[in-house]
């Protein structure tokens, strides 16, 4: 009897926790059948490198070079896919240091990249201020300090920081660094056009470096309202290299400038990274695509599945979803207010104005409105809401 | 997103992107293990990704980019062991062994996951559990596992992450989930214990009779046959109500063995009584003599579940309301076709006479078992 009623319990509870994570547990029909791709074939040349370095770092755990050569690689290649589990195999190759007070600067950075990737800013920041003080020549301990504090809004800071990167790196990331802050801090037009000279004249700067100062500019004439100059600044940065925050920041481009059909055909191979299948979806539901439901489903259970997790990291995007696919201002409004706590970019701004605006609930929206308005934030779309909500 | 900017500077080779693959996402690791505890037994499900198991243990044999199920079911076994071996259950302080089941396959946001079912056992009733999770915690530090822990129709959830990989969950059921479930087994123990149903049975036989002059016969009045029937359920009930509640209460406490025999003599008793009537005018008493020998049977029961001290009496009258569901819905049964049968041939001699001595025969096997401790029968 004791079986037979656990039995029945269980078989009960299958079902509840299936339809929780959406998915009933089956017995494959043949052999042959294909469950799962990996991304990256074994035999790949990317692949087969990551496995030889993990080999040889599982010989010498302990070789900071090789710990750090393998755990660099890790991101890139996470990057390059959208794949956040790289960032947890690059932190397996830091085990060693992980928790260590004072890693060697190396270290440092890394982690620091690794937590800013989880939104532990504050984690970030004081692993570089601790990195700058042990390494104050190394320019990618200010460039990546620059970068989380401009996240934060911390615009004075960030600025400071991109300083030293005028004699410790090339003019053009100095100069991408520097105007990317001070175009959200009142000088937006000095700033573009400051960064458009200097991007001309370094023409033997590397790929990744062109493609950093491209895209930046792309979002400098975003903000102007140039849709003219954005739209051939885009294109020449993913002719650089398409990369997912590039393709991310164009698709957002089209939508403003109301040409989803662009958009779709930009992301319809993209659906993998829920920021792109994001604004894939909501292209698809401006144009009555019968695909839009579908993704619409896939979004809501990506977050349910994060939610399940406890990561917060999607907060911005998923306050996007609630207002533009879901319709719940309210919902939208409580993210984004959630989200603007931990970080400050014009798109989080938008969304919690957008989102305000939609639920009617002006007074959440001041704290913002008055923020932008301190820092002299350019920006045409945010100054629409601004106007629109009113003082 | 931003971490895409932050690593600009070090993307050396900007490859083409990856080609189009179904719409699966990308995300960090998680497993979904969900357990369910009844009392000492636990059951369990743990979706662990393929692309996961493959990076730990290698599953793609062939080298091919793909996972088949072929190449899944070949290393079943390493599987079940990479993963159990990375789980560990202990309730109040002893350990509770888990073992494989069987190896499914499922879906989830971003690709197919082993579904890996198991079970375990624990010494003794759980109520409180110490899980230890440590499943690519080694290989990938962001790894999540997510808990879903089902007990007593009380769900509860819990993260083990590298920094909380011990956690101690306490099995706090619902209240009125608990009572329904002592509520179920006390239903269930009357319609499996067969030698209550059987002590009931006999006594409730000769209620649609009457004895004249030595001879039974159909009883013609209505109103008598319940007065029978109810004398002999109520007394039945309230005795072994009565043992049940201090036998629970640790007020009286008789040995096992003693109460088995017992109650399979009570069982002859009322059978022979049928066929040899000492006792006619008073059947409710023998069925309260010895209903107070059932209920410290009910009572050695109600302990092997395993009673929560916290709501004990929330278990008593549970179990006892179960017990009288049951038993009422046999009289209910019992009954109506007894009355249209009680005129016949095949009631009075058949199902009466004949039925008596085959129940009498069965319980002095019972009643042998049980002294000597030895199996003749199937129940």
């Amino acid at each position: 009897m004791r079986p037979l009623f656990a039995g029945v319990v269980w078989w009960f509870i299958g079902l509840v926790w299936a339809g929780a994570v959406q998915a009933t547990p089956y017995l494959p029909a043949s052999d042959n059948q294909v469950l799962e791709r990996l991304r990256t074939r074994p035999a790949d040349p990317a692949a087969r490198e990551l496995r030889a370095l993990r080999n040889r770092l599982a010989q010498k755990p302990r070789d900071l070079q090789l710990a750090t050569g393998l755990a660099k690689r890790y991101i890139e290649q996470g990057r390059l896919e959208a794949d956040p589990r790289y960032n947890g195999y690059a932190q397996a190759a830091l085990a060693p240091w992980w928790n260590a007070p004072h890693p060697q600067p190396p270290v440092l950075v890394l982690r620091a990249t690794l937590r800013q990737s989880n939104h532990d800013f504050d984690g970030a920041v004081a692993d570089l201020e601790q990195a700058r003080k042990v390494a104050p020549a190394d320019p990618q301990v200010w460039v990546t300090l620059a970068l989380v504090r401009q996240v934060r809004g911390e615009y004075a800071e960030a600025k400071r920081d991109c300083l030293p990167l005028l004699h410790l790196s090339t003019e053009l990331v100095a100069i991408t660094c520097l105007g990317s802050v001070a175009s959200l801090n009142g000088q937006a037009a000095e700033s573009f056009a400051l960064l458009e000279r200097v991007l001309a004249r370094s023409s033997t700067a590397s790929a990744a470096e062109k493609l950093w100062a491209q895209t930046v500019l792309a979002e400098m004439a975003v903000r102007l309202r140039h849709p003219g100059l954005a739209a051939p600044l885009f294109k020449r940065a993913l002719a650089t290299g398409p990369d997912s925050y590039l393709l991310a920041a164009y698709a957002d481009f089209l939508l403003d400038e109301n040409r989803p059909q662009e958009a779709i055909a930009l992301l319809k191979d993209h659906t993998r990274v829920d920021a792109l299948l994001l604004r894939l979806a909501i292209a698809e539901a401006a144009v009555g695509a019968p695909e839009a439901a579908n993704h619409r489903q896939a979004l809501a259970a990506r977050f349910a599945a994060a939610r399940l997790r406890g990561d917060t990291v999607h907060r911005r995007e998923e306050a996007r979803f609630a207002l533009e696919l879901e319709r719940q201002p309210a919902q939208a409004l409580a993210l984004a207010l959630a989200n603007w706590q931990v970080q400050r970019e014009p798109a989080d701004a938008r969304v919690l104005l957008a989102a305000a605006l939609a639920a009617q609930d002006r007074e959440a929206a001041r704290p913002v409105q008055a923020w932008l308005r301190r820092n002299h934030l350019e920006d045409a779309r945010l100054a629409a809401l601004d106007r629109q909500l009113g003082r | 997103m931003k971490r895409f900017v932050l690593l600009f500077l070090w993307a050396i080779a900007l490859v083409g992107i990856v080609p189009a693959l179904p719409a699966t996402a990308h995300k960090p690791s998680d497993s979904y293990l969900s357990m369910n505890i009844e009392r000492a037994h636990i059951g369990g499900q743990w979706d662990i990704a393929l692309r996961d198991l493959d990076y730990g243990i290698g599953l793609d044999d062939n080298d091919d980019g793909a996972i088949t199920w072929g190449e899944l079911r070949a290393r079943r076994r390493a599987i079940e062991a990479y993963a159990l071996s990375r789980l560990q259950v202990r309730a109040d302080g002893k350990a509770c062994p888990l073992q494989p089941v069987n190896l499914l396959v499922d879906n989830h946001t971003d690709g197919t996951y082993a579904v890996l079912r198991f079970a375990g056992n624990c010494p003794r009733p759980v109520t409180a559990v110490e899980l230890k999770y440590q499943l690519f915690f080694d290989l990938d530090p962001q790894h999540r596992g997510l808990l879903n822990l089902r007990t007593g129709g009380q769900t509860q959830t819990a993260i083990f992450s590298p920094a909380q990989a011990s956690q101690r969950l306490t099995l706090t059921s619902h209240p009125i989930a608990q009572f329904l479930d002592f509520v179920r087994e006390g239903v269930w123990h009357i319609w499996l214990g067969y030698d209550h149903i059987l002590f009931l049975l006999t006594l409730l036989l000769p209620a649609v009779l009457t004895r004249k002059g030595g001879h039974w016969q159909g009883a013609s009045s209505l109103r008598q046959i319940f007065a029978n029937v109810l004398k002999v359920v109520t007394a039945f009930t309230l005795a072994h109500s009565l043992t049940l509640s201090l036998a629970t209460l640790g007020v009286v406490q008789l040995p096992s063995r003693l109460v088995e025999s017992a109650i399979a003599i009570s069982v002859v008793f009322a059978a022979l009584n049928n066929l040899y009537p000492l006792v006619q005018r008073r059947r409710w008493l023998i069925a309260f003599c010895f209903g107070l020998i059932h209920g410290f049977g009910f009572a050695g029961v109600l302990a092997d579940l395993g009673l929560p001290r916290a709501a004990l009496l929330l278990a008593l009258v549970g179990f006892n309301l179960g017990v009288e569901a049951g038993q009422m819905a046999i009289v209910a049964a019992f009954l109506p076709v007894a009355f249209v049968l009680r005129d016949s041939w095949l009631y009075r001699r058949l199902t009466f006479a004949g039925g008596s001595a085959l129940i009498a025969a069965i319980a002095c096997i019972w009643f042998a078992e049980r002294l000597f401790d030895f199996k003749v029968l199937a129940f």
